[in-house]
């Protein structure tokens, strides 16, 4: 067999964390009852026209300047017209001829090492409804609530060569789209979706082979897993001294393959032209400055700074700033106990831990910075033991709990009443004589039993320092 | 009660507001004409009686609590094209595809005439979508010219300018993509103005060519005509391409004089497609001017002899988008007859859709298509800009253009549908404004040996309404020339 590289370039849509919709006033919140987020204008209703949301133009802009593009600061909106009953105008306005953002990049790391994957344009755009089909009544119906949600689409170069690389790269790009709060870039609810094209040659070739589309991915694991089924099956055809056909595919997660939607043969015409709607877009040298002024801290500056300022190890650095949502979290509960350290663990360490065991993205805790600093402060003014502290944790993480209410209320504060503690260890000492013969006969280890009964005996409450030092001094009187 | 008919739409409002009359007075009166005269001219496709009633009880409120004092056309009956939306009023573009269908919401320029205290009495027939220069195309029937009924109304705002002419409403809205406020009313013998690209919202007016597309009135004299026109303009936030200018009162510009106001006329606008007749008019009408102290010249506005083709390639490109919304999927109608999604759009479309926009639509289809977009779409564009460049230059030399609305006086029915080419060559000396975005008014400058009326366009700048709004009441004053009086007519 002949050595072959896989070619890959990406398109990526990113749906626009706006409060209201691209084109009208309406909420663009997920979920909702079917077509209850619409109105005459995002429906298509005839008469009705466009009105651009601002926000959107800026958000694009911020996603370009991050990515290393250049503005198109005369920039317009095109029609893309095609037939779909989730495409209420029947047309899509687009931009196809002058796209917002053109000519930028973003360095990946993988095993083999960095490397720059070049981005070909930003454009932005309106997002369709959803279908919805009934087979019960045998029927389909439309839910317009999507309809007119900004997108802006992020396309490649095809400069990725491996599925390793795409994975680096989307992730990267979804971290710097969420640090830039741009977009919540949640693949579950479809708001980052990614179509790949793919080709394969010759080791050595110049010339690029025919490419297959796939469309729609949103799983990092089925995107990897979608091109190394399109690499071979393409591999395959060629060592067979076939053709690949240049097609659009989509791939099945549960079959472990890909099956053809549509050629090139019946690829639609979509007849795009300026949309007559909307003027043309003129992008100031003070608009663009004013949006770079705003531009937040990304993740690289980020993790350096945690480091200086707060002189966390690298590797803390790292995983605090893999989510926006952990390290805006980290800021916050810092500024109110200045424990960067203490915060720092309390998150990396049980905070992955129950994330992972309960497959949440770090967006989704539901804690607030409050609620750790105070549980910090009750761990710190000895009112709590670590134990104790671990389970109120879970508790604040699960149940949204408040730490200093929940020690109150089920009587978790440590008891420091050392008559009640003393009098305990009197007992549990003449309970356990064996213990205090072992001790004397040098077994030290008798002595952690001792701490360790009585601990028990307080049900974790009891400061364990305190009960060292009383056991030591009682077996040491016996 | 004809007598109340037969007044102007300012003439009416005053007599309300000072009390001489009631609102539901004159819209008995206006209802009672339609009534009368509707079956014989067909200007309306709906007349929505009890709505308008509900409106003038409204109305008269307000205008005994003097809420309405400034308002010019307060308690003045008016009828609207029926591709305007109105609110819980059918709207249907005369196609069959939107024969049942009633929008939840009111264009701009409807709301502004609500407030403004006007009443709506129905909604006129108009060709299909506005595409036609006859208003034969109407899945509802033609209209007919009140002058001759043999005639047509001209196009596509046939029924409303037909309507204003017959005295079954004191003015109307239209819309004008390539001459449809303007070349209608030259055949009807009224005043139509299509404003300045911009200054009236289209947030409502369902679209034909979106960047040609401008809703104006029609009117009995271009004083009625200023006056509504003052009312439906101003910059909308709904529209993006409404600009914010500053002064819309286009009353004030109702002054008799245009001494030293430069006519400009371009003589290729007098060769020899144009009608001897309707040539002879101008030639008098140029007279009136220079007698009363303007200075009229010829000069070269090249340029026209392309505007045809290239109005032709981006109207029909914008149509064939603007109405692929139209497809049974969400209002209007259906196909009973289909299997599957394919078929739902095709026999809908095949189905809903009258000839002349299949054609339209098709013709923009191939255009855009991506094999012809340069050869065709791109160079339209580019002759537009050079349209503009003309009209720019002349502007530099001339307040106001002057012209024919139209080559000939309106012709028989039935002549222009098996000549498609022929009608569209009626827009010649109107689709070039649209193209340039300019502001331009045709007003009546007599009539032919047939009796039929003859209409003169005066074209002005960029939000230059005032120029020509000055010129046309100044003709007014002088010209010998009387708006149509229906009852006179019938006896020829």
């Amino acid at each position: 067999m002949k050595a072959y590289e896989t070619v890959i370039g990406l398109e990526v849509h990113v749906e626009l964390a706006t409060k209201s919709k691209i084109f009208c006033g309406c909420t663009t919140q997920f979920g909702g009852e079917p077509n209850t987020h619409c109105c005459p204008v995002c429906t298509g209703m005839p008469g009705t026209l466009p009105v651009l949301n601002k926000q959107v133009v800026e958000f694009a802009m911020a996603a370009g300047l991050a990515l290393g593009c250049t503005i198109t600061q005369n920039c317009k909106f095109d029609r893309k017209n095609y037939f779909y009953p989730d495409l209420p105008k029947a047309y899509q306005i687009s931009q196809l001829y002058l796209p917002i953002c053109r000519d930028g990049g973003i360095e990946i790391e993988t095993e083999s090492g960095k490397k720059i994957v070049r981005i070909h344009e930003i454009h932005m755009e309106e997002d369709a409804g959803k279908l919805v089909h009934d087979p019960w009544e045998d029927c389909t119906l439309v839910d317009y609530n999507r309809c007119g949600v900004p997108l802006i689409e992020i396309v490649s170069e095809p400069d990725m060569r491996s599925a390793e690389e795409v994975v680096a790269y989307l992730e990267k790009l979804r971290l710097i789209l969420q640090y830039l709060g741009v977009s919540d870039c949640k693949m579950q609810e479809g708001s980052l979706r990614a179509d790949i094209n793919l080709s394969v040659r010759e080791v050595g070739a110049t010339e690029f082979g025919t490419r297959t589309e796939m469309k729609n991915m949103n799983s990092f694991k089925a995107i990897a897993r979608a091109i190394e089924g399109e690499r071979k099956r393409q591999i395959e055809l060629l060592e067979y001294g076939k053709q690949v056909i240049q097609e659009t595919r989509r791939w099945d997660d549960n079959k472990d393959t890909s099956f053809a939607m549509r050629s090139k043969e019946d690829a639609q015409d979509y007849r795009y032209f300026p949309e007559p709607d909307l003027p043309p877009i003129e992008i100031s040298d003070a608009w663009i400055e004013k949006v770079k002024a705003s531009q937040p801290e990304l993740r690289d500056e980020k993790m350096l700074r945690y480091q200086k300022e707060f002189d966390l190890p690298a590797y803390d650095a790292s995983i605090l700033t893999a989510s926006r949502h952990l390290a805006d979290l980290f800021e916050a509960t810092v500024a109110l106990c200045s424990k960067p350290k203490e915060v720092s663990n309390w998150l990396m360490v049980e905070t992955m831990r129950l994330l992972k065991e309960m497959e949440m993205e770090a967006d989704e805790i539901r804690f607030k910075p409050t609620q750790l600093a105070e549980l910090i402060e009750l761990v710190d003014s000895n009112k709590i033991n670590r134990t104790v502290a671990k389970e109120v944790f879970e508790k604040v993480f699960k149940e949204n709990v408040n730490p200093a209410q929940y020690v109150e209320e089920k009587g978790l504060g440590m008891v420091s009443d050392d008559g009640l503690l003393r009098s305990t260890i009197e007992r549990i000492i003449s309970e356990n004589s064996q213990s205090v013969i072992d001790y004397k006969n040098g077994k030290t280890k008798a002595m952690g039993f001792l701490v360790g009964q009585t601990m028990k005996e307080m049900k974790g409450k009891a400061d364990p320092g305190r009960v060292n030092e009383i056991v030591k001094e009682l077996l040491d009187l016996a | 009660m004809s007598e109340i008919t037969a007044m102007t739409a300012l003439e009416v409002s005053k007599k309300v507001k000072d009390k001489e009359l009631k609102v539901a007075e004159v819209l008995k009166a206006q209802l009672d004409k339609i009534k009368e005269r509707d079956p014989e001219y067909h200007c309306y496709i709906t007349v929505s009686e009890e709505e308008a009633y509900k409106q003038a009880d409204e109305v008269q409120a307000r205008i005994d609590s003097g809420d309405l004092q400034g308002a010019h056309l307060a308690g003045v009956p008016m009828a609207v094209k029926d591709n305007i939306c109105t609110e819980g009023i059918k709207t249907t573009c005369a196609s069959k595809i939107l024969s049942n269908f009633v929008p939840t919401y009111d264009a701009t320029v409807i709301e502004k005439l609500k407030k403004s205290g006007a009443i709506i009495l129905g909604k006129t027939n108009m060709d299909e979508f506005a595409m036609g220069s006859t208003t034969e195309t109407s899945y509802y029937g033609e209209a007919k010219n009140p002058w001759n009924k043999k005639h047509v109304t001209g196009g596509s705002s046939g029924g409303s300018a037909a309507a204003v002419a017959a005295e079954e409403a004191f003015y109307a809205l239209g819309s004008d993509t390539g001459g449809s406020i303007r070349q209608p009313a030259s055949y009807c013998g009224v005043t139509g103005i299509k404003p300045t690209y911009g200054t009236v919202s289209r947030y409502g007016l369902i679209a034909y060519a979106s960047s040609l597309d401008q809703i104006g009135t029609i009117g009995r004299n271009i004083s009625d005509c200023a006056a509504s026109l003052e009312v439906i303009s101003g910059h909308d936030r709904k529209d993006a391409t409404s600009i914010d200018q500053k002064s819309y009162e286009y009353t004030h510009a109702l002054i008799d004089n245009v001494k030293g106001l430069k006519i400009g006329v371009p003589s290729d606008y007098f060769d020899d497609g144009l009608d001897e007749e309707v040539k002879d008019s101008l030639f008098k009408a140029m007279e009136v001017f220079r007698r009363k102290g303007a200075i009229v010249e010829e000069f070269e506005l090249h340029s026209v002899k392309y505007a045809i083709p290239s109005y032709y390639v981006i109207a029909c490109a914008e149509a064939s988008s603007n109405l692929s919304r139209f497809d049974g999927v969400k209002y209007g109608y259906r196909t009973p007859n289909y299997e599957g999604l394919q078929e739902v759009y095709k026999n809908t479309r095949s189905e809903g859709f009258g000839d002349e926009v299949k054609r339209r639509m098709m013709i923009g289809a191939f255009v855009l298509s991506s094999g012809y977009y340069d050869a065709f779409y791109n160079k339209a564009l580019k002759v537009r800009a050079i349209i503009n460049q003309s009209f720019q230059k002349a502007f530099d030399r001339y307040d106001i253009i002057l012209g024919p609305t139209a080559p000939t006086t309106a012709p028989v029915l039935g002549s222009s549908l098996a000549d498609p080419l022929k009608m569209y060559l009626s827009d010649i000396y109107t689709v070039s404004v649209n193209l340039a975005g300019l502001p331009s008014v045709s007003l009546p400058c007599g009539r032919d040996s047939k009796g039929l009326p003859i209409g003169m366009q005066l074209t002005g700048k960029h939000f230059g309404e005032k120029d020509i709004i000055r010129a046309a009441y100044s003709y007014e004053q002088e010209a010998c020339y009387l708006r149509p009086n229906l009852d006179e007519r019938k006896v020829h």
